[in-house]
């Protein structure tokens, strides 16, 4: 076991706020649409061990646009299905030369345990309940495009916090930098404990007073698969908590609203706010590109 | 330090001398000289009271002699998983453990659920170097569905049975087991965990598990069984029920009432409940994966005041070796368990003793008279003038560091590498023979 390799991304809670207005910064600077070839050479693997769209393609089109060549690995069809450890299967993947590993994985900490047994960097792409740090720092790139600083920040997020690993490290990143979320849902998604993640959470049942004054609403995808037995009606979840224009209306006339995708119109957001002019849903899938360039070239040392 | 007097092997008689006593059973706590002749205890006096030679004598200056260690809880993995561990090295790293006595689980592969089973744990091929006394399961291949043979299970040599590792679930089969148990004066022991509330949790429910994106198992899951079951100890005349593992405050509660209403309800804990907590698990630390989990700062304050008013029966390990394998992987497919057998006087004299000031006698009481009363274990938990001739000798003042590397377990999944302790057995002796002796 050793310290994961310079360059990782394991997740936000433990990166400084140095460290994410660097990865920012470098991420400003980088355009898709003029490709630089400073990862020449380098060979990056995509290795998911879950289904992946927006993840997986913007990895995918960010290490190209620096120039590294990528190769995907996936549970279905590769040794994975015949029972490989994911140590093997790291240990492979270095064999054949991988510069550098993205991956996804349904267990948490499995990014951290690879990175401890490689020698490369390990990027972590979203591990089970855990944490997901390039969508943080996509949308804290998104949310600085539109607020200029996190200055007197106020966001609240809505929905299964409990089983999001977008909404755990969006918490330890926009709470480093003081802003306050307001944490919104039923019990089951957002158990009290919540609070406990970073300072200046607190969480709220009721919609409206989540929202009202607030600059950024975050929402969440009712994640069916991961419900796991819990009994939570998808009526009574609507009702309460979905987001419509009139519930908008409570936020700050500027305020922004985020959401990692994929989008479920009629459930967490009605198809008028997803389309409407504050959704910013789309720019985030954007802006993905760009922060990933900056990610991996900070992982294979290029971050000039 | 050992003087030989003889070259043979197996001495007929053996005098430690030069220590101070410790025995809670006999309720000595005196500097004594012991003298054990084929295989019992011959005599205990005061220093230099005891008259004729020995063949062997062991100078105990300074040291704490005690009955030898029992541990109620370790598991074995014979048969069938004898990559993890065998009774031959398991039994090494109990003699290192100052244990001269461990009861087997009996959730190996199979199950040992037969009264050949049972024979078979026991037999001399094994090569067990300490007393083993094997645990038979509750039910057929502990599917918790169908009671096995108690009575042709405890003439095989079983002190008890147990579906552990798995609970109990239904009531009416937990009764049963109490009932046939009563009738035997067997008593029955429960890993006590609702398993309906624990699916897919690797570890306690609470602000770790909530960082970590791990599912969390409520400390409710673990009370709420022990409840029911000493309810129904209660309700079950001369019925015979042991809690192990016990973690949690509530369980603790529920154990009181039992006791206080003159139940025979007993419980043990482990080394790893009175000493870490759930946030030691850190970043997805597997040798911190435990069932029942770590569990909270308060948790272990409250299990360390039932250690010392006696609410809890005895220190058990639930050494459970597991290959490297099986916890270099995710977290949450990591396997359950730790070993503890060589790290555990000394957690109890660095913990216990030293930080939280429990009387040695009362830790020796805990790894002695205490586990020997849960089974009614023939006379082991006391040096008393006939008593099994099982002795463990420790410095309770000695530092040293445990290099689980180096453990006599073939498994290495220690939470302890590495950790500094005050506490060392010095040597381990079984029917009149120095089965371990350190360096």
């Amino acid at each position: 076991m050793n310290k994961p390799a310079r360059g990782s991304l394991l997740g936000i809670e433990h990166l400084d706020a140095k460290d994410i207005l660097g990865l920012l910064k470098l991420a400003r600077r980088m355009n898709p649409l003029k490709p630089r070839p400073l990862l020449r050479g380098k060979r990056v693997v995509l290795l998911f061990y879950e289904a992946s769209t927006r993840t997986r393609s913007s990895f995918e089109i960010a290490a190209k646009s620096l120039g590294a060549m990528t190769t995907l690995v996936q549970s279905s069809g590769s040794s994975i299905e015949k029972g490989e450890s994911l140590l093997d299967t790291g240990y492979t993947l270095r064999a054949v030369g991988a510069d550098c590993i993205v991956m996804r994985h349904p267990s948490a900490g499995a990014p951290l345990l690879m990175a401890q047994h490689l020698d490369i960097p390990v990027i972590n792409a979203g591990d089970g309940m855990h944490e997901h740090p390039s969508q943080a720092l996509l949308d804290a790139f998104t949310i600085l495009k539109h607020k200029k600083s996190f200055k007197g920040l106020h966001a609240t997020i809505i929905g299964d916090i409990f089983h999001s690993r977008v909404a755990r490290s969006a918490c330890h990143l926009l709470t480093k930098f003081g802003v306050k979320i307001t944490l919104c849902g039923p019990p089951e998604f957002v158990p009290d404990v919540a609070t406990t993640l970073a300072p200046g959470l607190r969480v709220t049942r009721y919609v409206e007073d989540a929202l009202r004054g607030t600059d950024v609403v975050m929402l969440l995808r009712v994640q069916k698969e991961r419900l796991g037995g819990q009994k939570i009606r998808l009526q009574d979840y609507v009702a309460r908590y979905q987001m419509t224009p009139a519930r908008l209306k409570l936020a700050k006339r500027d305020a922004i609203l985020m959401h990692p995708g994929p989008i479920i119109r009629g459930l967490e957001l009605t198809a008028e706010v997803a389309d409407g002019p504050q959704a910013v849903i789309v720019d985030e899938v954007r802006n993905s590109v760009p922060t990933r360039m900056a990610i991996l070239a900070r992982a294979l040392g290029k971050a000039k | 330090m050992l003087t030989a007097k003889s070259q043979k092997r197996d001495v007929a008689s053996l005098l430690i001398k030069g220590g101070h006593l410790i025995d809670p059973a006999a309720k000595v706590n005196a500097p004594m000289d012991v003298l054990l002749r084929d295989g019992r205890v011959a005599e205990v006096a005061l220093p230099n009271k005891i008259r004729g030679n020995a063949d062997e004598q062991f100078d105990a200056r300074g040291l704490i002699v005690a009955p030898g260690f029992i541990d109620l809880h370790v598991h074995l993995r014979e048969p069938g998983q004898n990559y993890k561990e065998t009774i031959a090295s398991g039994t090494a790293a109990a003699a290192a453990g100052g244990f001269t006595s461990v009861c087997t689980m009996p959730n190996t592969a199979p199950v040992v659920d037969t009264p050949e089973w049972v024979v078979w744990l026991r037999s001399p091929e094994r090569a067990a170097v300490v007393s083993v006394f094997p645990i038979a399961a509750a039910t057929r291949a502990s599917k918790g569905a169908t009671l096995t043979d108690f009575s042709a299970l405890q003439r095989a040599g079983a002190v008890a049975v147990t579906d552990d590792g798995k609970p109990i679930l239904e009531d009416e089969i937990m009764r049963m087991a109490l009932r046939l148990g009563a009738e035997l004066n067997l008593p029955v022991v429960q890993h006590a965990e609702d398993t309906r509330l624990t699916e897919h949790c690797s570890m306690h429910a609470g602000p770790t598990s909530f960082r970590l994106g791990l599912r969390g198992m409520p400390a409710s899951a673990e009370a709420a069984i022990v409840d029911r079951d000493v309810t129904l100890a209660q309700q079950i005349r001369e019925s015979r029920l042991h809690v192990a593992h016990l973690s949690t405050t509530d369980a603790l509660k529920a154990v009181r009432r039992g006791k206080r209403a003159k139940a025979r309800v007993t419980c043990e804990v482990t080394p790893h409940h009175f000493t870490l907590i759930d946030e030691n698990v850190g970043e997805y630390n597997t040798n911190l994966k435990m069932n029942p989990p770590l569990r909270t700062a308060i948790d272990v304050e409250a299990i360390v005041v039932a250690l010392s008013d006696g609410t809890v029966d005895a220190i058990a390990t639930d050494h459970a070796p597991h290959a490297a394998h099986e916890k270099q992987v995710e977290f949450e497919r990591a396997s359950f368990g730790i070993t503890g057998l060589e790290t555990a006087l000394a957690l109890a004299i660095t913990k216990l003793h030293r930080e939280h000031k429990i009387p040695l006698t009362r830790i020796v009481e805990l790894f002695t008279a205490g586990p020997a009363r849960v089974f009614d274990l023939p006379g082991r938990g006391s040096l008393a003038r006939g008593s099994q001739a099982d002795v463990t000798i420790f410095d309770p003042r000695k530092r040293w560091t445990f290099e689980a590397a180096k453990s006599c377990s073939l498994s290495h999944n220690s939470p302890f590498d590495g950790w500094q302790f005050t506490g060392k057995v010095v040597a381990t002796i079984v029917g009149g023979r120095v089965v371990y002796r350190a360096d």
